[in-house]
């Protein structure tokens, strides 16, 4: 199950790599998104899974579930949520301003 | 005794930076309310700083839940004199800001960005726990991306773009990596993951977690590979949000470079430590280089963030008193001066209207204290004896030469020449010659420019000339940081 969950989470991460590399701006912003959900669930593989049964809900099991991982990804999502909401309107705002999301014409600086 | 108020210099500025959202359509209550949090902070950092020289380490159960279970706030001497820095730093930016910021972007929510980057910055310096780190970090990220956009000229949304893709990245690395280290250890307050780590002994794991973590951290605090979107970044905001960024951004990365490095993970000292000194190293080289060619005071300010990045990590890596000592009083050196230095670029920007060297001459005929204070600020950055360069330079150096590094320490005195030079360059074209100044429409009163400047060269030249007087504090710092079980036993209260 680990293994699984640990290839699933490495195809995730090609996915976002790949995505990253191309030059469409939108493109580069749903690669992040798939590049923090490849980090969420390498978290949630960490913490062990299917080791036993729902933490605090019944007393009576011999071994519980780490509640710990899924904690620190509940708060890792709502980071990137944030930071993907603000990155997308940024990407408009920029596009608007500049009249282009190809990363190839935004390159250098002004003084050039 | 009650430790609740570590947690104060977090507190303050995230309240206040939520009150400033609703007043943001009156300016003077702006001021007033961010001034008047930002000496209240400056004011509890000194004391906390205090209270930690006279009491030893503090630590902070939040929600009382024991150390290695709940979220643990440390602060040691180390992280609790960084505060004080960056509270000093924002002070001066704020009161900079006062005079230079347009009224439009005061109305959208700028001293609430200031405020919440300084929650982030104090966060991830008192935090005892890792993943608690990456949620300040994130707090200090999201602050500094709202800052360096702020204004939407062209190119600030150009960098801004690829500042906020490159963090994002590092981000998703950094929860990797954590992700690894809970695998491994099964802990992540890192008081425990000390002890764990320690008790696994030297594995290979834990070695190439360490090189993510350095990975991580390196990103932020611009090491040699990896400082290629600074200059850029750096270059786009206005000289007020640059000087913070400049002073306190990549120090974090340094900070938790130095923490995570001195406590944790320490199995494999001979590979990790000594990979550091030479990306130390080579940061220094391509820093000096940078700020040798360019003709931009801008640029060359950023690039001599890299020098004193390396120069900083290179004292922490050779693990020796000297050297940690050193590192110690060169990053609360380089905070100030570093704010100092932008905060006069900001000052000439907005008298000539340029940053390109070539382009005026002669200023200190008609600025006579602008002139005075560049060269006292110069002074000091390159490490001239009476000021507060030099006793940490001399230190970093005398650890490099008793961990027998003599090629590298080597480097770092080399390079304080040539740091020199590139800010005498700026002196010598800038301030001296012919009076030939490009006229600008914008009228700024330069002398109230000159008050927050002169109050941080003023701290810079105190610290240098009563070194005497804050070698203790400097002294318990580099202690803790050498010896991790004084931190541990400090954190778990065995």
């Amino acid at each position: 199950m680990e293994i699984l969950a640990a290839i699933v989470s490495g195809i995730l991460f090609m996915a976002a790599t790949y995505l990253m590399l191309s030059r469409s701006l939108l493109r580069i912003i749903i690669g992040t998104g798939l590049l923090s959900h490849g980090a969420h669930l390498l978290i949630l593989t960490m913490g062990g899974l299917k080791k036993g049964t729902v933490p605090l809900l019944s007393e009576h099991a011999s071994s519980y579930v780490d509640p710990l991982p899924q904690a620190l990804i509940l708060t890792a999502i709502v980071i990137s949520f944030g930071v993907t909401a603000f990155f997308l309107v940024l990407a408009y705002r920029s596009y608007q301003e500049l009249g282009t999301d190809d990363m190839d014409q935004l390159r250098g600086n002004d003084q050039q | 005794m009650n430790h609740n108020f570590i947690i104060l210099p977090i507190v303050i500025p995230l309240l206040t930076g939520v009150l400033l959202i609703f007043f943001n359509k009156r300016q003077k209550m702006q001021i007033c309310l961010s001034a008047a949090a930002s000496v209240v902070n400056t004011a509890i950092a000194c004391f906390l700083v205090q209270f930690v020289k006279t009491y030893g380490i503090v630590s902070l159960e939040v929600g009382g839940w024991k150390a290695p279970f709940g979220i643990v706030l440390v602060a040691d001497m180390y992280a609790s004199l960084l505060v004080l820095t960056a509270n000093i730093v924002v002070l001066a930016c704020l009161f900079f800001s006062y005079k230079t910021m347009a009224q439009e972007r005061i109305r959208y929510f700028y001293y609430s960005g200031v405020m919440f980057l300084l929650t982030g910055v104090s966060g991830a310096f008192l935090t005892g726990d890792i993943f608690n780190l990456f949620v300040f970090f994130e707090v200090m990220l999201m602050a500094s991306y709202f800052l360096i956009v702020h204004g939407n000229s062209k190119p600030q949304l150009r960098e801004s773009i690829k500042y906020i893709l490159v963090n994002v990245i590092s981000s998703a690395l950094f929860v990797i990596s954590v992700a690894f280290l809970y695998a491994v250890t099964g802990t992540l307050n890192m008081a425990d993951l000390s002890l764990r780590v320690k008790e696994l002994g030297s594995s290979g794991i834990i070695t190439v977690i360490s090189i993510m973590f350095l990975i991580v951290f390196g990103l932020k605090s611009a090491l040699f590979p990896l400082f290629f979107w600074l200059p850029g970044s750096y270059q786009a905001p206005p000289s007020a949000i640059a000087s913070l960024f400049g002073a306190l951004l990549t120090k974090v990365g340094v900070y938790s470079i130095t923490r995570v490095f001195t406590l944790i993970f320490l199995q494999d000292t001979d590979f990790t430590h000594t990979f550091i000194s030479w990306l130390a190293v080579l940061t220094i080289i391509f820093g000096v280089i940078g700020s040798i060619s360019y003709p931009d005071i801008k640029q060359i300010m950023i690039y001599n963030i890299l020098t004193a990045v390396g120069i900083m990590l290179f004292g922490m890596s050779t693990m020796t008193k000297a050297g940690m000592e050193g590192a110690v009083y060169y990053i609360i050196h380089d905070m100030i001066i570093k704010s100092a230095l932008f905060l006069l670029v900001g000052a000439i920007l907005a008298i000539t209207g340029t940053t390109r060297l070539h382009y005026f001459s002669g200023l200190i005929q008609k600025y006579p204290a602008l002139g005075w204070l560049f060269l006292v600020a110069a002074l000091s950055l390159s490490g001239i004896p009476p000021f507060s360069g030099f006793i940490g330079k001399l230190k970093v150096v005398e650890g490099g030469f008793e961990n027998g590094d003599f090629v590298m320490a080597f480097v770092v005195l080399l390079s304080s020449l040539l740091i020199l030079y590139s800010v005498m360059k700026i002196f010598i074209n800038g301030f001296w010659g012919e009076e030939n100044i490009p006229r600008t429409q914008t009228n700024v009163a330069v002398k109230n420019l000159l008050i927050p400047i002169t109050f941080l060269v003023a701290i810079s030249t105190l610290y240098g000339f009563c070194t005497e007087f804050i070698s203790p504090y400097i002294t318990q710092a580099g202690e803790v940081l050498l010896s991790p079980d004084v931190y541990v036993k400090a954190v778990l209260k065995e």
